[in-house]
This record gives structure tokens, C-alpha cells and sequence, in this order.
């Protein structure tokens, strides 16, 4: 059976669109979520796509975490159901507390926007299961809030813990604290990546075919989990 | 009916690079003697009965602060004060 990947969509979201694409190409049927569902119809993992929800008003991903359909997924996250945050998906994340620490403004300031070159060091997850630990990918990364902080703590945990999906190589473009540009809860069912794989997954549109191993991880995973 | 206000400021272990980016114009205006810059956020809430503070922190530790990184205070003023008033 085809597995249903959901894929919200909040007032202001942006790359809805390229994420059920990219759900599509990697062979699965993208369900179209929006952001005052009250139930998750069924679907087998969601994507929290990029763009600016809610304005990137207070703060980014600070209201969208309180949407209907989030207070849903954080439940079945808790559960095992796998969701990946891209961008400001992966803001809504940590507002959400499903994953530790925050993004905020790029320390140059500057929003940033070009073909980045990504180490995957955590290939465990949900997401990044198709990939081999420390494989290089390219996927274009576009923030202006994406430089990922935590607490000294939280930080040397994640990377005690294998849970540093990501980072950046060759230049890092937002400042994020030791380059982290993805990570994952302890689980390893959500994972929250500041650059795009959705704009990954075709020769005509993106840099490299990287992105698509994302979406193709969790079709793998979800063979493979126990129904 | 005096209204709440809850003032947002990132930890100071959080780099502001909104406030450098002021802190660096500053010489632009002739200004040298300042040191750092920080910028937060300044949040008016009215309730529609008494005001109610308990329920302001939980509002500003749920949604208006990110506790990871921002710190907040609560305090009640007069409503028609106006945000000069303590300068």
C-alpha cells in the first residue's frame, strides 16, 4: 500500500507546494493538511514544510505551534509517528518543544540563500535512513532565522546522543552553534533541518537529487516499522 | 484599569545581533561612549476584568517568551501611562 505522508499547511507556509511534490517523486501519496484540522486523517508521517507561518510574528513558529493540527501531531509524535521540519517546520519544532533548543536570526543578519553542502552524520533516523553516516549531500539552503542555538548542555547531549543529523560543510551560513543544520529527538522519528531537500528532488529545479533520500528514508522506515 | 506589560529580553548568553547591528550605527550619529545594545520586546496586555498576573506569566512562559532563549518580567502600570512615563 502507498504509504500517506501529510503535509501542513499554515497561513504563510511557502514550500507546501514543493514538499507534496517531493513526497510525490519519492513514491508516496502527499496528504494535504491544513492548519485547523482537528485529526491527522490517517496519514503515516507529516512534513512541516517551510515558509512563515502565521507572519513569522513573536517569534518564528511561535503561534503555528499552537495551530489545531500541531496539537495532533505532538501527540503522535510522542507516539512514534514520524515528522520532519524544514525550515521554518523545523522552527515550529523546537516552539513545540519536540525538539530541544531554538533558531534564531542569522548572526550576519543577512537572509541566505544558496546550494549548501550538508555532512548527514546521523543515519538512524526516520528521515536519513537511506544515507550513508558521514555522506556529503547538496541542498539549498534559505533563512534569515536559522542559526540554531542551545544551551552548552543540550548541545554536548545531542552529540553524545548521535542526535546532530546534519551539518554544514565548507561555510557556515547562519551561524549555527557547531554548524548543526538538522537534528533529531531521541527517538529518532523527528527530525528538524534548516535547509530545504524538498528543492532537492528533480535535475530541471535543484542543485543535486540529494533531497529525495529524505523522503525515500521514510517510506523505508515505514516498511519497516510494526503496524 | 491597570494594564499588564511583559518586557521580552534575549538571555544574556544569546547573541543579539540586532542590537550589535544599532550598537555599530551608533557612531554614525556621533555616539561613543556606548557600550552594547540589546533589543527586546515590549508586550501591553488589557484584560477585560482585573487584571491578572498569574495568567499574564502563563501566557508570556507558554507563547510570548521562548524560555530557551529569552528571559521575561511581568508588572502591572496604569493604562493610560504612558511607555515614557518611567524615564
Amino acid at each position: 500500500m502507498t504509504a500517506r505522508i501529510g503535509v501542513v499547511t499554515f497561513p504563510g507556509s511557502l514550500d507546501d507546494g514543493d514538499a507534496a511534490r517531493a513526497v510525490r517523486i519519492a513514491g508516496a501519496e502527499p496528504v494535504r493538511l491544513w492548519h485547523g484540522d482537528a485529526e491527522l486523517h490517517g496519514v503515516d508521517a507529516v512534513v512541516l514544510p517551510g515558509g512563515f507561518s502565521y507572519g513569522d510574528y513573536l517569534r518564528c513558529g511561535a503561534i503555528a505551534r499552537f495551530a489545531p493540527v500541531m496539537e495532533k501531531i505532538i501527540d503522535a509524535a510522542g507516539g512514534g509517528l514520524p515528522v520532519l521540519g524544514i525550515c521554518n517546520g523545523f522552527q515550529i519544532l523546537c516552539e513545540a518543544h519536540l525538539l530541544p533548543g531554538a533558531l534564531t536570526r542569522n548572526q550576519h543578519l543577512h537572509f541566505r540563500n544558496r546550494d549548501q553542502i550538508l555532512r548527514i552524520e546521523a543515519t538512524g533516523t526516520a528521515w536519513t535512513n537511506t544515507f550513508q553516516p558521514g555522506q556529503e549531500v547538496l541542498i539549498p539552503v534559505k533563512n534569515g532565522e536559522g542559526c540554531y542555538v542551545a544551551d552548552a548542555n543540550t548541545l554536548d547531549e545531542l552529540e553524545a546522543e548521535g542526535r546532530v543529523v546534519a551539518r554544514y560543510v565548507g561555510g557556515n551560513p547562519n551561524g549555527s552553534q557547531r554548524d548543526i543544520a538538522a537534528i533529531t529527538n531521541q527517538a529518532g522519528n523527528v527530525v528538524g533541518i534548516m535547509p530545504h531537500p524538498e528543492h532537492a528532488v528533480e535535475a530541471l529545479t535543484g542543485p543535486s537529487l540529494d533531497g529525495l533520500g529524505f523522503f525515500t528514508s521514510v517510506l523505508k522506515h515505514l516498511v519497516g516499522a510494526p503496524a | 484599569m491597570p494594564r499588564v506589560v511583559v518586557d521580552v529580553m534575549l538571555k544574556p548568553e544569546i547573541l543579539d545581533p540586532q542590537g550589535q547591528a544599532v550598537a555599530n550605527a551608533l557612531p554614525r550619529l556621533g555616539v561613543n561612549d556606548v557600550a552594547s545594545v540589546r533589543i527586546g520586546r515590549r508586550i501591553e496586555i488589557d484584560f477585560t476584568g482585573e487584571p491578572d498576573l498569574d495568567r499574564a506569566r502563563e501566557i508570556a512562559d507558554k507563547l510570548l517568551a521562548n524560555p530557551v532563549i529569552e528571559d521575561f518580567t511581568v508588572r502591572l502600570v496604569e493604562a493610560d501611562e504612558p511607555a515614557e512615563a518611567r524615564s
